[in-house]
């Protein structure tokens, strides 16, 4: 380039694996699989989700939690006191890495509920919702704290920097999942900062996400009257909250919750046979609030299954490879064949067709 | 020449392989190709260059001459704004392929991805041609101005469809020929379906012989079949848009 700065090609870069047999591996290839792609992204943001990485708490909600001091560590552990029994409590380790400059102060919690706080006015409330409750808490009303994830034996790691650094910065060679997603960040619309890195994750949901939602604003609107409340300044918040809304909260299948996200236009709906058409039209009228506008392509995990989707109109690139019990997503072809050359099968994400990949039946994990 | 580009970076691989044409390299086999992207990208020289594995997005982009083997996938951006020169690949490729492209040529042996043929265009003998061996995903031709896109449809798994929706959307220039029918609702609001003329395959012909000297397909058995052209039925939509 003559007199200018270089361009510096980039748009995100996303990258999941799992193994249907619940076999566990180390960070190691996830690193090297969004690695690859290292130049999709621009040193503000990455990180993982990684499950099954706490088998000695696996009944106990881990909580990984960010603070901007040690003041909003002891608000959050009083406050967190009040609410858990907390059987564990530690600094997350990490090693030096030059690239990753200026951490917050990282720490997790592995935490029960003592069965008499379920009672609201005497009625019992859903575990769950609890749980979410005192994220929301945390996060919006305890100065300084972010909460990463709060879900049972997975968690987040994540930060501003190339999500390599990030990956080595937290261990990741050190924990063993079964399922690993994997974000490799090019801000466009908010700022780089550790809480607003991906994944976005709520109880045991996450989401890591290439593009941007346009329609960020409708959905906040939509998810505050369910009392979720989006306060980490980057739109992929919005998809963990409406997956957990919809799927967890309201019953809605796996795949119809993906349809209501990424639903099929009007004039395919005018297509199709009278049933189909029946259950896509209410959808498109019950969840109108719930559909995502602009370009995506996301990785969405939960304890058993990891799910790829893209926006209606394929704005954003999904590969899919296939290998024994092992399924991988990534933005790129490239950033699967460098973890696994060797594929069975490989093939492109549709337009707003999920791909759902579930635990193998009989699977324990 | 042969390069191991093994774990290398895509700024140093391009880097030897100019490097390599200026010298006046004629032949250049890349090994163990994977995401490095801007291959062939602005080279000016008539080289060939083989890639083995799968090379990165922009293959071929500003590509002036090379002609380019991949013995793999593609991925995205394939032969963007490509002026002259081949791109062979022996597998599938990803989105906007041949995207504004305005000369040369592409063979892809199997599908491709979205968008593929977005904004071609060509100018008196600059006529760009991309043959896809499989099917497409949906706004083929989009905003397409110039050039041949030809879609053969081989090999499709039952019920898999030879192309996806908003066909030609906001064609203007051009031609896509099809092998095979495509439902009427696809069709982008600017094309319409016509029947071949002589003239269509007198085109058409050496496109597909070309594609079968590559992948070793029998040209009989691809040309028996009825094939289909996409035209604009308007030229010049945006013509009026800034008359006010």
């Amino acid at each position: 380039m003559i007199g200018t700065f270089p361009r510096i090609p980039s748009g995100c870069a996303i990258s999941g694996m799992m193994s249907r047999r619940a076999r566990h591996m180390t960070g190691e290839a996830v690193i090297k699989s969004i690695a690859l792609m290292h130049d999709r992204s621009n040193g503000l943001g990455g990180g993982f989700a990684a499950y099954g990485i706490y088998p000695d708490f696996k009944d106990h909600y881990a909580f990984h939690i960010l603070y901007n001091s040690k003041q909003n560590r002891i608000d959050t552990e009083n406050y967190l006191k009040d609410k858990f029994v907390i059987d564990r409590c530690e600094p997350i380790p990490t090693r030096n890495v030059e690239a990753v400059t200026d951490p917050p102060i990282i720490w997790r919690y592995f935490l029960k509920i003592e069965e008499k706080n379920l009672y609201h006015n005497n009625q019992l409330i859903d575990e769950r919702d609890y749980v979410v409750n005192v994220v929301m808490h945390i996060n919006n009303k305890i100065d300084g704290a972010f909460v990463m994830s709060s879900g049972k034996n997975m968690g987040a790691f994540k930060g501003v920097g190339y999500p390599e650094d990030i990956g080595r910065f937290f261990c990741l060679d050190e924990y063993e999942a079964y399922i690993w997603t994997a974000h490799g960040r090019f801000p466009t619309n908010t700022p780089g900062w550790w809480g607003g890195a991906h994944p976005f994750c709520l109880l045991d949901w996450s989401v890591v996400h290439n593009g941007e939602i346009s329609s960020y604003g409708i959905n906040k609107r939509y998810l505050e009257m369910f009392g979720y409340k989006c306060e980490l300044q980057t739109d992929t918040e919005v998809v963990a909250y409406l997956v957990d809304l919809l799927h967890r909260k309201q019953g809605i299948p796996l795949d119809l919750t993906c349809k209501a996200l990424a639903s099929p236009f009007w004039k395919d709906i005018d297509k199709m046979k009278p049933e189909q058409r029946e259950v896509f039209t209410v959808l498109r009228q019950v969840y109108g609030s719930a559909l995502l506008n602009g370009p995506f392509s996301f990785i969405i995990a939960n304890s058993g299954a990891m799910i790829g989707l893209n926006d209606r109109i394929k704005l954003r690139p999904m590969t899919v490879g296939v290998k024994d019990d092992m399924v991988y997503m990534a933005s790129e072809e490239s950033a699967i064949r460098e973890i696994c050359p060797d594929l069975d099968e490989v093939w492109a994400a549709k337009a707003g067709e999920p791909i759902i990949v579930e635990l193998e039946e009989g699977v324990k994990v | 020449m042969r390069i191991d580009a093994k774990g290398m970076h895509y700024r140093e691989l391009n880097k030897i392989i100019r490097q390599a044409v200026k010298d006046g390299t004629k032949e250049l086999v890349l090994d163990n190709i994977n995401g490095q992207r801007y291959i062939g990208t602005g080279i000016n020289e008539k080289v060939r260059i083989i890639v083995n594995g799968v090379p990165g997005n922009d293959l071929a982009a500003f590509m002036n001459g090379p002609e380019i083997v991949v013995n793999g996938n593609g991925q995205d951006g394939i032969g963007n704004t490509m002026n002259d020169g081949s791109v062979v690949i022996h597998g599938g490729a990803g989105d906007v392929i041949g995207y504004a492209m305005r000369g040369g040529r592409i063979f892809i042996k199997g599908n491709v991805g979205y968008r593929v043929g977005i904004h071609m265009k060509e100018y008196k003998d600059q006529v760009p041609c991309i043959v896809v061996g499989g099917s497409t995903g949906d706004f083929l031709g989009e905003y397409m101005a110039g050039g041949i896109l030809v879609v053969l449809g081989l090999n499709r798994r039952q019920g898999e469809p030879l192309t996806g929706d908003y066909l030609g959307t906001g064609m203007h220039g051009g031609v896509i020929y099809l092998r095979g029918e495509v439902e009427k609702y696809k069709l982008g609001k600017e094309v319409n379906i016509f029947e071949l003329d002589d003239d269509d395959k007198k085109k058409l012909k050496p496109l597909i012989e070309e594609y079968c000297a590559y992948f070793d397909c029998d040209l009989e058995e691809i040309l028996n079949a009825p094939f289909y052209k996409l035209l604009p039925v308007s030229s010049r939509p945006y013509g009026r848009l800034y008359a006010y």
